[in-house]
């Protein structure tokens, strides 16, 4: 259960190696709008090595790569098969993209003998896939959706405001759309970094609107978003309950158990343990 | 010149006393005093030019002459002085400026030409610092802390024949501040000890008025005033703003700093604090400001050099007193100025060890280093190539006095450790260093045993030192060690006197 | 003749620029040149080692990179040359 992701551009050796240190729940290492079109290949080549020589663990690697009308989208992808990570995330995701990556997937993860099975956060950020964001949450790949307010602001040829009203809609049907398939619903990046009165209002808004997490672009708003963005109490209470009764039905030797009379599955029970990592220390 | 091992093994000249422990030297001894020099009231003779000023002063080859620092990198009065050795083309000085600036670039000919042959400093960095390692001054570079620098002037061990006291005003009587004049300045703490004790005392003035508002120079000890267009340039004295950092490593640092100095139970009613004026340690003070709103803690007082954000404190109620040896910016200088809470130490009631200091009443002091190692040994003088670029200002008398030191740094910059098994020079030692804080993790003096017991159970990041240098050494590779092969050009004078490291000429000379 | 070169001066970074040779040259400019200079080449040697390539003039332009930036710079480079000549 994320609650922060950390832009990262993957072609900056300074940043790579101290992405870690943050406490970010997730990174997304930037091929596309932080680098250059003349150094998208040394982003590629930097990232590799990055990943090569250390391993993060406890957080979820993403990588953003260029989208499929550039020259950059199938060697983003050949190379994004081979590395350690667990996301890709698309930009300007329509339906049809969505369908198309996720063939060309399955056909490069065979190849490469990938141990697991790369998951798609889309961005949506053109008026048009709010349309469908509906289908495109339900794909199985796609673990959540990311709001892209700068983009989607442009694409409505209007300006971002600080309350948000020109993306009021964009927000809801994307959590609407994730919530129906329990997806995570990200919120776009709040772009005024030495603002923090800002950031928590904007923040607080989201989540209020159904939110589970926001996208940063600098690490100074990670604490900030993972007080918002934490479990509730009940949501922790809940979670405990569910292990509880998990290690119990284990005791007894019970193969199946439920918690208020709901069946426990083992997705609930990897979204209990989840909640509880993510409980504000 | 033959060298000897001190008590930490570093090699120091045979001539000298070597280092023998923190505590040693000032438990066996007495504090040595000579007497003041005092002049007198009345109207003090004025000068106003530098050429009449020498003759009447009769300053010969060989003399020591000494200066404060308070006017920083707008600092004129030191370059006036070297205009007119350069001009008498005089030999053999000795010189006592408590820092030295880049704005000082004009010491560097006369360094080579053999006109100064000696330097008693505090801190140096720029031109100057580069002409001493690359070992042009005839003599030794001496480098005292901001706190023995009072007790070698006042036991006789450091004679000063002529103190220039740049005096933002000043009046007949030989009265002065640095509150009021078109130079001001803020306290004159740095400059207390060469007024009482210098053979012949000089203030050096743009300002001179019937009456000066306030009397933090006493005119009794003055022997003259010299009176000239300007002193400094205001935009070098006063740093601007200093602001707290925004690069997002030394905000975890400093975070992490923050939550440590809290868990460990020092910010409580009557909290005693010192911080330097860098990016980092204002962001601590940010956070620690936060914490004390949060739990309604009022502070006893904040001390050093006094920023506009500890008088944003100090005016919110959060540190009842100042404790003031100089001013960093421009709101400190106005606070000092008409808050009667924000008071001036000289630089003897702020670091001399045998003057019961203000640094032996801190709870919890925070500084930076160059490098630390793993006995806690912190360098501020050098960095690992070996170039002066400062020295101990108060960081040795901090980490003596407080109660709890804490050393912030980044555990890499530019894939050098921070770390380092041996520190090219040891400016402060290890055994007064209780905690280092990086963005990776945090050590603890095993010395303190208690802090360890303390933060048991704390969720952050605590590791022995040496599994700290291994985490640098596993992202940077095991550099080769660096070798220090030059002549010996310096030493580092702990607080007491003693010898604590030696300095030597840089490599590729 | 034709030449490629990948990274910047950046902090953390290193600049290497590659162009064809008669044997193997490496030259390093590093500001720890010192601390680790020995162990820059040694990367160099290793990726030319595995990469097969006996033929080249490498310049080493760093700024207190790590060995994983080092590798990347070099192998770009080394592909941005192959795509030229």
């Amino acid at each position: 259960m994320k609650r922060s992701l950390l832009f990262i551009p993957a072609n900056s050796p300074a940043m790579l190696q101290n992405a870690d240190i943050f406490g970010a729940d997730a990174l997304i290492f930037d091929f596309e709008d932080a680098i250059h079109p003349l150094e998208k290949d040394a982003a590629r080549d930097l990232l590799t090595h990055y990943l090569d020589r250390f391993k993060l663990n406890d957080m979820e690697l993403i990588v953003r790569i260029n989208d499929k009308t550039t020259p950059y989208y199938v060697d983003d992808l050949k190379r994004v098969v081979s590395l350690p990570v667990d996301t890709i995330m698309l930009p300007k995701t329509r339906y049809e993209d969505l369908i198309e990556l996720d063939t060309l997937l399955h056909k490069l993860e065979k190849q490469s003998k990938r141990e697991h099975p790369l998951s798609i956060i889309p961005i949506i950020e053109k008026a048009i896939s709010l349309f469908e964001v509906e289908k495109i949450a339900s794909h199985h790949r796609v673990t959540g959706l990311l709001l892209g307010g700068e983009d989607l602001a442009t694409d409505l040829e209007v300006e971002r405001s600080q309350e948000g009203t020109e993306i009021l809609l964009a927000r809801q049907m994307v959590i609407y759309a994730s919530k129906a398939y329990q997806k995570d619903a990200i919120d776009t990046p709040f772009t005024d970094v030495s603002d923090q009165e800002g950031l928590i209002k904007d923040a607080m808004f989201a989540k209020s609107l159904g939110m589970t997490a926001k996208a940063c672009i600098h690490p100074i708003q990670i604490d900030t978003i993972h007080d918002i963005f934490s479990p509730s109490e009940k949501q922790i209470a809940y979670a405990k309950r569910v292990l509880h009764a998990e290690q119990e039905a284990n005791d007894k030797g019970l193969g199946v158990f439920s918690v208020d009379g709901k069946m426990i599955d083992k997705p609930i029970i990897e979204r209990a343990k989840q909640v509880l990592k993510r409980v504000k220390p | 010149m033959n060298m000897i091992k001190n008590s930490l093994g570093r090699l120091v000249p045979d001539d000298m006393i070597p280092f023998q422990g923190a505590d040693q030297i000032i438990k066996k001894n007495k504090r040595q005093l000579i007497d003041e020099i005092i002049v007198g009231g009345g109207n003090k003779p004025v000068e106003t030019d530098m050429s009449s000023l020498f003759d009447k002063l009769n300053i010969q080859d060989g003399m020591t002459l000494s200066f404060h620092h308070h006017l920083r990198n707008g600092d004129a009065v030191l370059n006036m002085v070297l205009a007119e050795i350069k001009k008498r083309k005089l030999k053999n000085l000795t010189l006592a400026p408590s820092a030295i600036f880049p704005v000082h670039e004009p010491m560097v000919p006369l360094i080579k030409n053999g006109s100064i042959t000696t330097i008693y400093t505090n801190y140096v960095n720029g031109p100057v610092a580069q002409a001493i390692e690359q070992g042009f001054l005839k003599g030794m570079l001496v480098m005292d802390t901001h706190g023995g620098r009072p007790r070698a002037i006042e036991s006789g061990e450091l004679k000063i024949d002529v103190a220039f006291i740049a005096t933002p005003a000043c009046d007949r009587y030989g009265h002065g501040n640095g509150v009021e004049g078109p130079s001001q300045c803020g306290t004159l703490g740095y400059a207390i000890p060469d007024l009482l004790y210098a053979k012949q005392k000089v203030l050096v003035t743009d300002h001179l008025v019937d009456r000066v508002k306030k009397i933090d120079l006493d005119g009794r000890y003055v022997h003259m005033i010299c009176h000239i267009p300007s002193i400094g340039n205001p935009e070098g004295i006063q740093s601007g703003t200093t602001k707290p950092t925004r690069d997002p490593i030394q905000l975890r640092i400093a975070k992490n700093t923050a939550q440590l100095i809290s868990e460990l139970g020092y910010i409580k009613k009557g909290f005693r604090f010192q911080t330097g004026a860098g990016g980092t340690s204002l962001a601590v003070a940010q956070d620690i400001k936060h914490i004390m709103k949060e739990k309604k803690i009022v502070g006893a007082f904040a001390s050093g050099g006094i920023t506009n954000f500890l008088v944003s404190m100090h005016e919110e109620g959060l540190f009842e007193k100042l404790y003031d040896v100089q001013c960093f910016d421009l709101e400190a200088i106005k606070s000092y100025g008409k808050n009667k809470n924000h008071l001036m130490m000289s630089a003897s009631e702020y670091g001399n060890p045998y003057a019961k200091p203000i640094v032996n009443d801190l709870d919890v002091v925070v500084l930076g280093a160059t490098e630390i190692d793993l006995d806690f040994h912190v360098n501020v003088t050098t960095d690992s190539f070996g170039h002066l670029i400062g020295g101990s200002g108060g960081h040795a008398d901090t980490a003596y006095g407080a109660k709890l030191t804490v050393i912030t740094t980044n555990l890499m910059k530019s894939r050098l450790s921070m770390i380092k098994e041996h520190v090219t020079t040891i400016t402060t030692p290890g055994e007064t260093v209780d905690v280092l804080v990086t963005e990776r993790g945090i050590a603890i003096n095993p010395r303190r045993q208690d802090l360890i017991d303390k933060l048991k159970h704390s969720k952050l990041p605590i590791m022995k030192m040496e599994d700290l240098l291994k985490i640098a050494y596993d992202f940077t590779g095991v550099p080769k060690p660096m070798t220090q092969e030059g002549r010996l050009i310096g030493v580092v004078r702990y607080r007491d006197g003693s010898i604590i490291d030696s300095l030597y000429q840089i490599k590729g000379v | 003749m034709p030449y490629a070169s990948a990274g910047t001066l950046s902090s953390n970074d290193c600049l290497i620029t590659v162009e064809p040779a008669d044997s193997l040259v490496i030259t390093i400019e590093s500001i720890v040149f010192d601390a680790f200079g020995d162990q820059i080449e040694r990367v160099i040697q290793d990726v030319c080692k595995q990469l097969k390539i006996k033929k080249m003039k490498v310049l080493v332009q760093d700024k207190g990179a790590l060995d994983y930036t080092i590798k990347a710079r070099l192998i770009t480079a080394i592909h941005r040359l192959e795509g030229k000549v």
